[in-house]
């Protein structure tokens, strides 16, 4: 009995927790792109990668989740708020954020938005996640980074030294 | 669960993504608009790795958050490298590749 | 486990821990690259350490080789098939081979897994055999000897603790090569080697001339190395396996397409003419001689320049297949054509130089180009005999010019303007120098003639009859330039820094001596002096005076003591790997003598059985096949030697009137004089009589041609694109323009507001178009 209402109660709580992140998601996302204010904003996008994270976790994907936080939310927030205060972006209300044809934006986003809903409803319309989500084990994770797929690894690595090498020689000041 | 709350979910802050990208002019702010599509397209590669029960898309999803954190340290760069230079960075007035 | 493999084939420690001889100098360059500075002796004494330590494993690893072929030898005669018995990751049972009289010797091979992606395995390991132990044994060697001459060539330098380090790093990336199991591992030694000389040409890269021979470098073997690549790409798709003793096997299994083996055979060929500084290619060697003289005679003589011989011989069987080597009476291939040009204008070329190194540089070339022949031809055992003996006498006349030019002629390499008439004051050089020219002629009984007489011999035993002529023809040029670059060092009179002039403001000891970099607590005296140094006007006053500083923090004090023109012998560190060598180039011969029978080289390196090894009928000697090279590099030497004699003594008696007619204030003025003379007429007399017309056709080509060729396909893409304009733009483009010119315009004014040059514009359009696209593919799919 126990195992019967734990299958429907863990489906029915993660509905409504993946709908109150998602929510708080999509409005932390809307918040990016039409705040006045730089630091604001970037203060959504923390709201967001953070519940990009829980929904992670929501699909048993732990170490991504940890490292979501990690990089996103420690470093990569970091360095956008450095961004920020390093280009003197006015710190209070910026009427002048959006450029002058943002309008643009809607349509084109808006014909986007309908094409994908339309084909992932029609392709995926009731297929559902297995129930017993087990979480991915780091071990697995790590056999599949270092064995079939090291090669994408070693070119990321090369990419991220080639990323450092290029800020380190578009920031200096000579 | 429907794969398809995390898919939709995906696709909405994808597109809310594309739209930040087109509308705003602040380069920081369209790099911010740049980490709201990868993170949407880093939904989708965990949704299905679960619905298949293939680690794949774990491995990918950190791939792809690795190159985020590349292309933001670069952007940032350029970002920083274009305020020096013209004290601004907006990206309208950026504009020399006028045809 | 040992005794019962003894009686079959002997393996043993040494060679199959021979993996240990690249991992110990790569470890050393660790060493010597953190801690280096902080060690009493800057670092070299750890790189040297290493080097001899990978010369005792490797002298180990070649003793236990030998016991192993002959052990396998002994086998066969009693019926048994030679077979490794450890169970080898990749070691492969041969298929029985009775009845041969030369038995199969199953290589000493150890593979690890080194990385695994999706499926593919990569794997390091070692690939002992004849030809790996061969050059594990000389690389070894050279290495060493090289570094101990550097101590002293070196010292003082401002990088030197990264110049041994470079050395070390360079000799790990050799022997990683040399042993690699599978051409990945063979790639990687490859171009840690292709990085060790861009930092060792340019390590004096203060001098502009000195980085952009570096670049020149790198980037010219650059373009040979996508061959590589290629012909392992090719190779592994084709095969499926990276392993060379796999890759042997299936090249000579009969049924491999022939197309594969030829492109992968061209491609792996490619690489080779870059790396081994062959025709097209060659131009980068001589400019590598810009770097230290122990750089040049390590890398870019004896061993790294070989490493294209030695690919083309490791993977033999696609060559010898791809390229249908076999056929006698082919009469020609891409190997031994590539080989026989290269021959002919590097020693055209090695007569127009004044520079010794770089007519040892050519002279590099053109041996080269006789190993490229060899294999070319089908002589596979004496092309890498080749390498054998020419590493030890190229690497001996190499330090003999360093020698030359860091005790007697100041630091500059110039034989006209530099040298001369020293053999009475460097006897132990000059010794050396004699001995390495006359095995690198190919003197009869110096080891040059065993090598590459059997090259020429087997060239026309395998029915390549033009190449034969070829090599003949080289051999009578060597001779001839080596003997116009010994004169001009050695005998005549004394000139320029050696006669102790010290104001030719030559470049060469210009950096030199810049780079002379203090250690020590000199620093103020030196700088003092380098700063005389740095302009043109320094007197014979204050080059004494930086020479007194130069003294100061050199340790040796016998090194510039007195009137520095008047040059000694130089110190002992540099004379001493100079006699071992200069007795090597005498004694390696011997070991594949085939006038006089000795044919070990030949039965302890050559690879044996159908199998993984093309079997090769071998030319036999006979003094009479051999008369006409002999005949040859005599006639060079003779006819060479008779006109700088004659010359040489005419302006002696002049120069005695002179002196005798005139007050000696004089006869310094005279003595120039007739230098001039001289040289003027040793020119006429060789470089323009005989030699000028050919060299300079050849540096016309290698000038204008190959040169030419960039600038004739820029030329031809700008012409083209003239005609272009002037016939299809101008008539019949502009007549449809000008009709369509309205509509044009209307749409242009049209479609010019999305080039807004606006970056979040053309992101809608992107995004538009995608969504659009997409809307457009939904739509037709359902």
């Amino acid at each position: 009995m126990n195992a019967v209402v734990l299958a429907s109660d863990i489906e029915v709580a993660q509905n409504i927790s993946f709908g109150i992140i998602a929510a708080i998601m999509i409005v932390g996302a809307l918040k990016v792109v039409t705040s006045k204010n730089v630091v604001h904003a970037a203060l959504a996008l923390v709201l967001v990668l953070a519940g990009a994270s829980a929904q992670y976790l929501l699909l048993a994907a732990e170490f991504v989740a940890v490292t979501q936080v990690l990089v996103y939310v420690g470093a990569v927030m970091v360095l956008f708020l450095f961004g920020v205060m390093l280009t003197r972006a006015k710190l209070g209300v910026d009427t002048e954020l959006n450029n002058s044809n943002y309008l643009l934006g809607v349509p084109v986003a808006l014909l986007m938005l309908g094409v994908m809903v339309y084909v992932l409803l029609d392709g995926f319309g009731d297929t559902r996640l297995p129930a017993d989500r087990q979480p991915v084990a780091i071990q697995e994770l790590s056999d599949s980074i270092f064995s079939p797929y090291l090669l994408p690894f070693w070119a990321l690595s090369f990419v991220l030294l080639a990323a450092v090498i290029g800020a380190i020689v578009l920031a200096r000041k000579d | 669960m429907l794969i398809n709350n995390f898919l939709l979910l995906g696709a909405v802050l994808f597109c809310i993504g594309v739209y930040g990208v087109i509308a705003r002019k602040n380069a920081v702010m369209v790099l911010m608009s740049i980490e709201l599509i990868l993170n949407s397209v880093n939904i989708n590669l965990l949704a299905f790795s679960q619905l298949h029960g293939n680690v794949d898309g774990n491995t990918f999803a950190l791939y792809v958050i690795a190159v985020a954190a590349a292309e933001v340290g670069v952007g940032l760069a350029l970002v920083l490298l274009i305020y020096r230079n013209r004290r601004s960075i907006s990206l309208d007035e950026l504009s020399e590749m006028k045809g | 486990m040992l005794a019962e493999t003894a009686a079959v084939a002997t393996s043993g420690w040494f060679l199959e821990h021979a993996f240990l001889i690249p991992v110990i100098p790569a470890i050393a360059f660790f060493v010597i690259i953190f801690f280096g500075k902080r060690m009493p002796k800057h670092g070299s004494e750890v790189g040297i350490a290493s080097m001899l330590a990978g010369l005792v494993l490797a002298v180990g690893a070649t003793w236990q080789w030998i016991q192993r072929v002959e052990s396998a030898g002994g086998a066969d005669e009693g019926g048994a098939i030679a077979r490794g018995m450890y169970g080898f990751a990749r070691g492969l049972v041969p298929q029985a081979a009775e009845g041969k009289a030369e038995p199969y010797v199953e290589p000493v091979i150890r593979s690890w897994t080194w990385w695994q992606s999706g499926g593919f395995e990569f794997s390091v390991g070692q690939h002992i055999d004849g030809l790996a132990v061969m050059l594990l044994l000389l690389v070894t060697f050279i290495s060493t000897l090289v570094q101990i001459f550097s101590l002293d060539y070196v010292r003082g330098d401002r990088r030197y603790t990264h110049f041994f380090a470079s050395l070390t790093l360079f000799s790990a990336g050799m022997l990683t090569m040399v042993l690699a199991e599978n051409t990945v591992q063979l790639i990687l030694g490859w171009e840690i080697m292709g990085l060790c000389s861009f930092m060792l040409i340019g390590h004096w890269w203060e001098e502009q001339a000195n980085s952009r021979a570096a670049l020149k470098a790198f980037f010219t073997v650059r373009v040979g190395d996508m061959g590589l690549l290629v012909g392992v790409a090719i190779l592994f798709g084709a095969f499926g396996t990276f392993s060379i003793q796999e890759t042997s096997r299936i090249a000579m299994d009969p049924a491999t397409s022939q197309t594969v083996l030829l492109w992968a055979a061209i491609a792996l060929f490619i690489a080779c003419i870059g790396k081994s500084g062959q025709f097209p290619l060659h131009t980068w060697l001589p400019d590598a001689m810009a770097g230290p003289t122990p750089v040049s005679s390590l890398l870019h003589s004896s061993t790294m320049v070989v490493a294209g011989v030695f690919l083309v011989a490791r993977m033999y069987p696609v060559f010898y297949n791809g390229f249908d080597i076999a056929q006698n009476g082919n009469s020609a291939n891409f190997i031994a054509v590539i080989g026989g040009i290269t021959i002919i204008i590097a020693a055209g070329l090695a007569f127009v130089q004044s520079d010794i190194k770089k007519v040892l540089a050519y002279s590099t070339v053109s041996q080269l180009g006789y190993m490229m022949m060899g294999l070319g031809v089908g002589a596979w055992t004496p092309a890498v005999f080749h390498i054998f003996t020419h590493a030890f006498f190229k690497c001996c006349l190499f330090l003999c010019a360093g020698s030359i030019s860091h005790t007697a002629s100041h630091h500059s390499f110039d034989m006209r303007k530099d040298m001369g008439g020293l053999r009475k004051r460097m006897p132990i050089t000059f010794v050396a120098w004699m001995v390495s020219t006359a095995a690198l002629c190919g003197v009869p009984f110096f080891s040059g003639f065993f090598s590459k007489d059997e090259i020429i011999d087997n060239a026309h035993h395998n029915g390549y009859t033009v190449f034969f002529v070829i090599g003949l023809i080289g051999a009578f040029m060597t001779t001839a330039y080596m003997t116009r670059a010994t004169y001009l060092t050695f005998f005549g009179k004394a000139r320029g820094a050696a006669a102790g002039h010290s104001d030719h403001g030559d470049d060469a000891e210009e950096h030199e001596m810049e780079h002379a970099e203090p250690l020590d607590d000199h620093a103020p005296v030196l700088a003092m002096a380098h700063a005389a140094h740095g302009h043109d006007t320094h007197d014979t006053h204050t080059a004494a005076v930086a020479h007194d500083a130069h003294d100061a923090h050199d340790s040796h004090g016998a090194h510039h003591k007195p009137a520095f023109g008047l040059a000694e012998e130089s110190p002992i560190l540099l004379v001493f790997p100079i006699a071992i060598l200069g007795v090597l180039a005498v004694l390696s011969g011997y070991i594949n003598a085939a006038p006089f029978g000795i044919e070990k080289f030949l039965e302890w390196v050559e690879p044996r059985g159908g199998e993984y090894a093309p079997t090769i009928d071998h030319a036999t000697f006979t003094w009479a096949k051999a008369m006409p090279s002999i005949v040859l590099v005599a006639l060079g030497f003779v006819v060479s030697l008779a006109i700088c004699r004659s010359i040489y003594g005419e302006a002696d008696s002049k120069l005695k009137g002179l002196t005798q007619r005139n007050a000696s204030a004089r006869a310094g003025y005279a003595f120039l004089a007739n230098k001039y003379y001289l040289d003027a007429l040793y020119e006429k007399v060789i470089v323009h009589g005989v030699a000028h017309p050919i060299a300079n056709a050849v540096n016309w080509v290698n000038q204008n041609v190959i040169d030419g060729i960039v600038n004739a396909v820029g030329k031809g893409g700008k012409g083209t694109g003239e005609w272009v304009y002037r016939n299809i733009d101008q008539t019949l483009v502009d007549g449809t323009v000008n009709g369509s010119g309205s509509v044009a315009r209307g749409t242009g004014g049209a479609l010019r507001p999305t080039q807004s040059g606006k970056v979040n514009q053309y992101g809608a359009l992107l995004f538009g178009a995608a969504a659009v696209a997409a809307l457009v593919l939904v739509l037709v799919n359902t």
